[in-house]
């Protein structure tokens, strides 16, 4: 009988054990149960970004099986496909297993196996050189990376500006869109409200940063009923399942939602009571053309933001609880014309352009739905309105009774970051979220701490300074508020390498990882001397196209030496990028390795409360590998890099596992929040606890807080909430974070592109800082739709990682590679009829940048101008232990070939990244295509092909056949 | 030839939630994973890195679109046996090898008298059962009857490996024979329906069907939004509604 009550995600009557689970007497000699594990670690997987707790199970020294972590606040005990394929991740042959140094020519995958000390002898000679004369010349990117609160820390320490993660290839734009509007993101950042939500909108999300949540929730949407609305071309993965699914024509989601903010303006259907109190709705906005603070707020003296009290008839600061501010009009005031925020945002979307008969064709969507879906908005947030029974009190000491709450929640991701009008798409959600009222409050879109933050939130990236054997005076990665905050020089050149804070791309909050090897190679800024690297596949699927950047990673100067001269990287499997390093760090699975999931990077934490995980080592490395992390702390003592170094010039940790204990970034502050203080009864700020890593093991490999329950909606101006916050130091002071519909620092670019101010755009560069930095969001054609001919490439072009897959290294999965071996391109019927196409044909998909090969599939689930395929299924031959007849390098395709890594030139002749203008997001999505049928004696295989790597010493070929598993069996029989 | 019991004590099975899964793959690799290493360990992969690639899976997923008048849908299909109440592939086993248990109606194959004649997976007409070329057995879905009685393992995990795994808790388990079940409620409430019934099988097993165009499907009865009326149009209706 189940005693307990039940644990975990899957606890419904009809989920549960048998109410008499003793085995019947069937007396067919089953043995109902066998032995299953001789010990049982929990710890945080790491076959994707989610970060869900997981228990493995090890029996006779093998990894037996892995299930989900029921307590853990992120999976509550479900388990993903790739989750439970981890342990063909951690017994895959393709995983490195020595440290390499190249023996033969950069890409042909010839090397030599080299011991740990000579691999630390010629990196750190390497970069103590660059540190002592040139720091900046290192240039150190790293990819799905859940350790950038160290890694970013070890650039600064060294001194280098040019560093950063994935981020802005994935989705920058998004994080920055959030953060500079409500201070906080979708990404994993946030969720909606699973449990109170009525109506949920799901823009442009297949699957996702957090993964198991939105399926979680969605499953509990479907059980209580409430709808679901999909706007996504592709009706995959979440869109299946969706009420109403929204083919949308890619690019156009931010048009779309301007048309249901249009309708719900006029209607008057937007929540003024809750802009009053939570935005910049009301603040005035200086309207003098031609002045330096044209577009400013209006300041009084101690630089407050200033509104019109409609009551007293005079300015009042825009904070004081007591006023009564004016949302609309004009006024002056001490001579200066301003007018609220809210007044440009009534201006601008009623205008007919934004009217749903203006979009409807564009995006691909009838006017009358686009009407239907307003009305649905309007009338589940206003008149669906529900109210939690708890008491609560607001930053300005204001108590109310109940918590209020519109049961409208909208998540959005990949499909609106991977446009080049990404940002300002993603500001438009957030401002409709923020119109109807839904942002933290029951039933809407909630903030996950260390969310909300102020928007944007400190501090600004640090670069100015380089200087050698000198530490950064900051982080690389953060926060600009104006054209001061740029890092470029007096000629307006960018001082990193990827060019993130520049004119090319201002709110670059992730940096440009994508554009590091082709600035490399051109020296534009200029030349730099090594490129380290870690998990990531820049030479193949994780860089725009493909082709060209594998010749600028092996490409010559007129000396016959390398243009990029050196290459570490470190990755745990034989990967496409292995080739063109010049070393290899070979790295351990996630099974192997502390790790810690830390609030000061990406956390845990979810709407009910903060928390923070661990990994530790389940089972030991069978081969000379190293953790990546500790690697790099070694590095770092032996660079003598001071936070890394003693006084003695000893190393300060040992390894990673030290590190997280005992480092400190601010003093009580390290990398985890939970048991700190030296009898580990402290939590957030705290002394250093030497047992913390064993308390977080005992209690499941991670910490975490429920919120009481006053604390947990409307944490932008909740004082219980704020108070937390300050004193666990996620926001400097409580105080309350505004959002800010008009974010009054792109005004700030804008007039730099005016003329005003002391650093100065190029004049190059002046239109498009002009067009792109307006400080309330607006839809334009993404670039290269804008630039090419439509009538030679009609068709829109995504790819999209399989859920199977995603974020995760699958395709040299023995099992999850069964599931999908070759990407097929999905094409519309009726396009497809039009075309003269039939199921199966294999066509050329050609675009401005090229052509790839690839077999055709014909579905009904698209929109009709767009065509898809699965991301990253394609395979380099020699690669990931693939052998040569593997699907993946036979028929699979890389779409990544045809994607250009920069936009076409414009007038002046210059090529910009192919990004998001305002952040550098990378704009993958905006692909224009047109499909061929290739010629009979083409059919069959795909192009281009490229040589077969050669295999690192000792690399054994992959097996012929798997019997995983067995040996359990074999072993409980024996016994028996 | 071999004989069904005449009557089992109890109807254990699966029920699938079709309006809710995502086709994630979840419950397909959670089951490989546990099953690999279970009762009929291994489920063999033949030419795992290779071009010729072929394992054993006790549970896939297909994707499927269904068009119709009213709009089309994608829906994802999860997979396994039925473990049916009058199974063709126990009755044309030649062996024995092939039987359904008289306890709990669990469908399982007993390998040592397993010849690999294939002729159950002839007969099976939802294509559940699995040959293990390497070993010459045939292999399938035993409902985890190594973990669901596993005194082994927590009382709280003894359910099959699939609906503890799946994320979306499109899964659920339990006695299908019992009317007052968990699951029975849920199937009677849901409209589950056999897969098809005209074969004659009696599958254990139930699916949900998706909501979609369906008088299930949730609606928002919102009247359509019309302009603010009266003076000064919506800038006016701000202010009165400021003053108020």
């Amino acid at each position: 009988m189940n005693h307990e009550a039940p644990r975990g995600a899957n606890a419904a009557p009809s989920q549960r054990p048998l109410a008499d689970t003793r085995a019947p007497d069937e007396g067919d000699g089953v043995d109902t149960s066998p032995d299953v594990s001789d010990s049982i670690a929990k710890t945080t997987c790491y076959m994707c970004a989610c970060r869900c707790g997981i228990d493995v199970h090890v029996k006779d020294g093998k990894v037996r099986y892995i299930n989900g972590n029921k307590d853990h606040p992120v999976n509550r005990g479900v388990i993903c496909g790739k989750g439970s394929s981890g342990i063909m991740q951690h017994y895959s042959p393709a995983r490195l297993k020595k440290p390499l140094l190249r023996s033969g020519p950069r890409g042909s995958g010839d090397f030599r196996e080299i011991e740990w000390e000579e691999a630390f002898s010629i990196a750190t000679a390497r970069l103590s050189n660059i540190r002592r004369t040139d720091p900046k010349k290192l240039a150190f990117f790293t990819g799905r990376d859940q350790s950038q609160s160290l890694t970013g820390w070890w650039a600064s320490q060294f001194g280098t500006p040019n560093f950063a993660a994935h981020g802005g290839f994935c989705s920058v734009n998004m994080a920055a869109g959030g953060l500079y509007t409500i201070g906080g993101s979708f990404w994993e950042f946030g969720e909606p409200d699973w449990g109170n939500t009525k109506y949920f909108m799901l823009y442009g999300v297949a699957e996702d940063h957090d993964s198991n949540p939105i399926k979680i929730g969605l499953g509990k949407l479907k059980a209580r009923g409430a709808k679901v609305v999909s706007i996504n071309p592709c009706r995959t993965g979440y869109n299946a399942i969706a009420d109403d699914w929204i083919g949308i024509r890619p690019g156009t989601d931010g048009l779309f939602v301007f048309a249901l903010i249009h309708e719900l303006l006029k209607a008057g259907r937007v929540d003024l009571d809750y802009l009053l109190r939570y935005t910049n709705a009301h603040v005035l906005v200086i309207q003098e053309p031609g002045a330096a603070d044209d577009g400013l707020f209006l300041r009084d003296d101690a630089c407050n933001p200033l509104a019109w009290d409609r009551v007293a008839k005079t300015s009042v600061d825009a904070a004081d609880p007591e006023a009564k501010p004016a949302l609309t009009g004009s006024y002056t005031v001490a001579g200066r014309r301003c007018v609220p925020v809210f007044q440009l945002i009534a201006d601008r979307y009623m205008g007919d352009g934004y009217a749903p008969d203006a979009v409807a064709e564009r995006c691909g969507i009838p006017a009358d739905t686009i009407r239907r879906i307003a009305a649905e908005l309007a009338h589940v947030a206003f008149e669906q309105t529900i109210e939690l029974p708890v008491a609560w009190t607001d930053w300005a000491g204001r108590r109310h009774e109940t918590i209020k709450g519109r049961p409208v929640s909208m998540h959005a991701m990949r499909g609106i970051s991977a446009h080049s009008n990404g940002f300002h798409s993603c500001r438009a959600i957030h401002l409709l979220q923020v119109l109807l009222g839904t942002v933290d409050v029951p039933g809407g879109f909630r903030f996950k701490p260390p969310y909300p933050r102020s928007a944007p939130p400190g501090p600004k990236p640090a670069g100015k300074n380089v200087k050698p054997m000198t530490p950064l005076d900051g982080v690389p990665l953060g926060f600009v508020c104006g054209p001061d905050d740029l890092l470029v020089d007096e000629a307006g050149t960018p001082l990193r390498i990827d060019k993130a804070y520049s004119w090319d791309a201002p709110l670059a909050a992730h940096g440009l990882m994508h554009t590091v090897i082709r600035n490399a190679w051109a020296g534009d800024p200029y030349p730099i001397d090594t490129l380290m690297m870690y998990m990531s596949n820049m030479a193949w699927n994780s860089s725009m196209n493909t082709v060209e950047t594998i010749a600028m990673l092996t490409d010559h100067d007129e000396a016959g030496n390398y243009k990029i001269p050196f290459i570490i990287y470190s990755d745990a499997y034989y990967s496409e990028t292995v080739p063109f390093a010049d070393l290899v760090l070979p790295d351990t699975t996630y099974l192997e390795r502390h790790d810690c999931i830390s609030l000061l990077d990406r956390p845990i934490s979810h709407a009910d409360g903060p928390g923070d995980a661990i990994r530790h080592p389940v089972v030991e490395p069978d081969r000379d590998v190293r953790p990546f992390q500790s690697v790099l702390i070694e590095l770092g003592a032996r660079l003598g890099l001071p936070c890394f170094t003693n006084d003695d010039g000893s190393a300060k940790y040992r390894d990673y596992a030290e590190y997280i204990v005992n480092h400190e970034r601010t003093p009580g502050i390290g990398p985890l929040a939970g048991w700190r203080g030296k009898d580990g009864t402290s939590v957030g700020k705290g002394e250093v606890n030497p047992d913390q890593l064993q308390r977080y093991i005992d209690n499941g490999g991670f910490w975490h807080q429920d919120f009481a329950a006053d604390q947990r909606y409307y944490k932008m101006a909740n004082r219980s909430y704020l108070d937390f916050a300050e004193q666990m130091g996620f926001i400097p002071k409580a105080e309350p974070i505004v959002f800010q519909l008009y974010c009054e620092p792109m005004q700030r670019f804008r007039l730099a592109a005016r003329g005003h101010g002391r650093v100065q755009p190029p004049d190059s560069e002046r239109h498009r800082i002009e067009t792109y930095m307006d400080p309330l969001p607006f839809w334009f054609t993404p670039f290269e739709e804008a630039a090419v001919d439509l009538e030679k490439y009609p068709l829109h072009a995504l790819t999209q990682r399989p859920m199977h897959m995603y974020h995760s290294w699958g395709s040299q999965n023995a099992w999850l590679r069964q599931i999908t071996s070759q990407n097929r391109l999905f094409v519309h019927h009726k396009t497809a009829a039009g075309l003269g196409l039939v199921d199966d044909d294999w066509v050329w998909i050609e675009s401005i940048n090229g052509r790839v090969k690839g077999q055709i599939k014909l579905i009904d689930g698209v929109n009709a101008d767009t065509v898809w395929t699965w991301n990253a299924i394609g395979k380099r031959r020699g690669s990931w232990g693939l052998k040569d007849n593997a699907a993946e390098s036979n028929r699979g395709f890389l779409l990544n070939h045809i994607i250009g890594d920069q936009t076409s030139a414009d007038a002046n002749g210059k090529r910009y990244s192919n990004s998001d203008p305002v952040t550098g997001q990378a704009a993958w999505f905006d692909l224009r295509v047109r499909i061929v049928k290739c010629a009979a004696e083409e059919a069959g295989f795909t192009e281009p092909q490229f040589e077969r790597f050669s295999q690192p010493p000792h690399f054994e070929p992959s097996p012929d056949i798997l019997r995983f598993g067995a040996e359990f069996r074999a072993n409980r029989e024996a016994v028996e | 030839m071999t004989c069904l019991p005449a009557h089992t004590d109890k109807k254990l099975g699966l029920v699938i939630d079709l309006d809710t899964c995502v086709g994630c793959q979840a419950c397909v690799t959670a089951c490989k994973e546990w099953n690999t290493g279970g009762h009929m360990a291994p489920l063999t992969d033949i030419d795992p890195y290779g071009g010729d690639v072929d394992g054993v899976w006790f549970n896939r997923v297909h994707s499927y679109e269904h068009t119709t008048e009213a709009g089309g849908r994608t829906v994802n299909f999860p997979r396994s046996c039925l473990h049916c109440e009058t199974p063709a592939c126990v009755t044309v086993c030649p062996t024995g090898a092939s039987y359904k248990r008289a306890s709990d109606g669990i469908v399982l194959i007993d390998e040592s008298k397993c010849i690999g004649c294939k002729l159950c997976s002839w007969a099976c007409p939802y294509g559940a059962r699995e040959f293990d070329t390497d070993v010459g057995v045939m292999k399938k879905c035993t409902l985890c009857v190594d973990r669901i009685y596993n005194d082994n393992l927590a009382e709280e995990d003894r359910v099959p490996a699939c609906v503890a795994a799946c994320p979306t808790s499109a899964r659920h388990f339990g006695d299908l024979g019992d009317p007052a079940s968990a699951v029975s409620q849920l199937v009677a409430s849901r409209g589950g329906v056999d897969l098809m019934p005209e074969m004659g099988y009696k599958p254990t097993n139930k699916y949900l069907p998706p909501r979609a165009h369906t008088e299930r499907a949730a609606s928002v009865p919102a009247p359509r939004l019309e302009p603010v009326k009266a003076e000064g149009g919506f800038l006016g209706w701000v202010d009165r509604m400021l003053s108020n």
